[in-house]
């Protein structure tokens, strides 16, 4: 049984150096003429230490993959996705890039990033300034997407969420200065919902301001595109940027500091 | 310059055994075949921009074919999966009939006959070539899978479609389809590669798509192979135009099947059109003639000795 048993190793390792010898002309293969056939030349010191190198080559490039997509990702903040997009963070687990939100867009809105460009490379986003969402009422843009990057089933285009409008420039809008601009409240494809004229006395003199609202406001960047200053006042903007939002600000004191009531933890 | 010398420099010296013996289109059937395919598969997406007349829509990453065959890159898809997106129907059975169409022709179908890149890098090679230039860092076949896993553990950790930020490969077919902007610059960075570093460098080392349709089809049904053997001169011609010439030994010169089981193999056919002798030819894993594929060596003489 013993003498076996040590018969079907060798004939193993043989077959196994011959395998090895046939597909790979490596240098193992000039130097096992001179090496003794024993058991150190497929050792298993050798499986393991070849294995140790390649898992960390492997981990190296992937430490190095992972390092450059967070630097390439920080761009991605401002860009405007789609009607339906989920949320940005997992919208890049999601989206394959592929385009059919382009092509089903009767508008040309949406592009796909290409290199250099700020945003994640190969994804679709518009420039509200360029050409902003026409807001189809089917959302056909959405409904192409194959992966759930858009949410397909998206009721309508009113509940879509591709950023948010801010009056950004008080100094230039032509409102803040008296004048009956107001073609941000105009064009909205929401208007009196999504963008109000609010009465205001500043410095004593009556002004209509342009107003959004944030829950009704989908993002479309019609106000955006037809506001008449070189540079537009008002502007989309993801809504993480573009919002604030209620609650307090511990302004840079520990969290179980000074002036934190307990009942907060 | 006449038309004998101008054949005699734009042929590549792997190709010219045959040429000179059965004629430049015979040498370069499925050379042309490929190239073919290659800007067939490209204009299909692009009719429909250019005519408005749409066969598909999207891209390689995922398409729309006819208006309802959806269909999606397996290895983008994979990457999906390990940054933790919970797919939908529709890309899954896109990746699906993918996977299902390469098993069954061949992994690495896509590497020969469908990617634009593989234009790319052959060009590059044939201008080495042309050029004399022989630098040649050598790299290991297998670091292509090393990107492949890391690829996938970048998506698990980052939470994105991880290879997408850099590929070559969806750069190129993406640019063409929807416009290159800077990406030029990584398309000449992998001619570079081919052309002044390493043989074959990106598409027979680097690419981890590459790797991913070489595992998928592994075990595909179309194979090229080295039927008539027994007719070999040896004159190398096979072993000069294929990218990856290992994949070679085995069916020409060992005495098991005569199919080349490597999945590395891109059934790419330069070893038919070098081969003037028509050693090679596509074959099936279906049928018998190729001889039998689980082939064992048979046992060193010392050891036969010792057991008798």
């Amino acid at each position: 049984m013993k003498n076996e048993f040590i018969i079907d190793e060798t004939a193993a390792q043989g077959q196994s150096l011959a395998r090895k010898n046939a597909h790979t002309p490596s240098p193992t293969s000039k130097l096992a003429p001179e090496a003794p056939r024993s058991e150190t030349v497929f050792s298993r010191r050798d499986f393991l230490g070849n294995a140790a190198k390649s898992a960390g080559v492997a981990c190296l490039a992937t430490a190095a993959i992972d390092q450059y997509i967070r630097t390439a990702r920080a761009t991605d903040a401002t860009a405007l996705r789609p009607p339906g997009a989920i949320k940005e963070e997992d919208f890049l687990a999601a989206c394959v890039r592929c385009g059919l939100c382009v092509r089903a867009c009767p508008y040309d809105t949406l592009r796909l990033a290409t290199m250099g460009e700020e945003t994640a490379l190969g994804t679709p986003y518009f420039i509200a300034r360029d050409i902003p969402c026409f807001m189809c009422a089917d959302v056909p843009c959405a409904k192409a997407c194959p992966t759930g990057a858009l949410d397909r089933e998206i009721p309508d285009i009113r509940s879509a969420d591709m950023g948010v409008a801010v009056l950004v420039d008080h100094e230039t809008c032509l409102n803040y200065k008296g004048m009956h601009c107001s073609i941000c409240y105009r064009v909205c494809p929401i208007r009196d919902e999504a963008i109000t004229l609010e009465k205001q006395t500043i410095n004593g003199r009556q002004m209509l301001i342009p107003t959004v609202h944030s829950s009704k406001c989908t993002g479309c960047g019609t106000c955006e595109k037809q506001c008449v200053l070189e540079e537009a006042a008002i502007r989309v903007l993801p809504r993480p940027l573009g919002l604030g939002k209620a609650g307090r600000n511990s302004a840079g004191r520990p969290l179980t500091g000074h002036g934190t009531l307990k009942r907060d933890l | 310059m006449d038309v004998r010398s101008l054949y005699l420099r734009t042929t590549s010296e792997a190709r010219l055994y045959s040429a000179t013996r059965r004629g430049w289109l015979f040498a370069h059937r499925y050379w042309l075949a490929r190239r073919a395919s290659q800007i067939l598969v490209l204009a299909i997406f692009l009719v429909g921009p250019w005519t408005g007349f749409w066969i598909a829509r999207g891209n390689f990453a995922s398409s729309e074919l006819l208006g309802v065959l959806p269909l999606t890159d397996p290895f983008i898809y994979v990457q999906s999966l390990a940054a933790w997106h919970k797919p939908i129907l529709l890309s899954t059975i896109g990746a699906l009939m993918i996977l299902v169409f390469y098993w069954m022709i061949g992994g690495r179908v896509y590497c020969s006959w469908v990617c634009p890149v593989n234009v790319v890098t052959d060009t590059a090679y044939w201008l080495r070539e042309k050029l004399g230039l022989t630098r040649d860092r050598k790299l290991d076949r297998r670091t292509r899978f090393w990107i492949m896993l890391a690829a996938i553990g970048a998506s698990a950790l980052t939470g994105t479609i991880a290879w997408e930020f850099l590929n070559p490969v969806s750069i190129l077919q993406r640019g063409i389809i929807f416009g290159m902007g800077a990406g030029w610059g990584v398309i000449a960075a992998v001619f570079m590669l081919d052309l002044f570093v390493t043989r074959r460098g990106w598409c027979s080392h680097l690419c981890p798509v590459g790797a991913f349709y070489g595992l998928t089809g592994s075990k595909s049904l179309v194979r090229i192979s080295a039927i008539n053997r027994e007719a070999c001169t040896d004159c190398g011609a096979c072993f000069k135009a294929c990218p990856e010439p290992h994949v070679i030994t085995p069916a020409l010169k060992g005495t098991g099947t005569r199919l080349v089981i490597s999945g590395d193999c891109t059934n790419c056919a330069a070893c038919i059109d070098s081969c003037y002798v028509d050693v090679f030819k596509y074959g099936s894993r279906l049928s018998a003639k190729h001889g039998p594929e689980r082939f064992i060596s048979p046992l060193p003489a010392e050891v036969l000795s010792q057991s008798s």
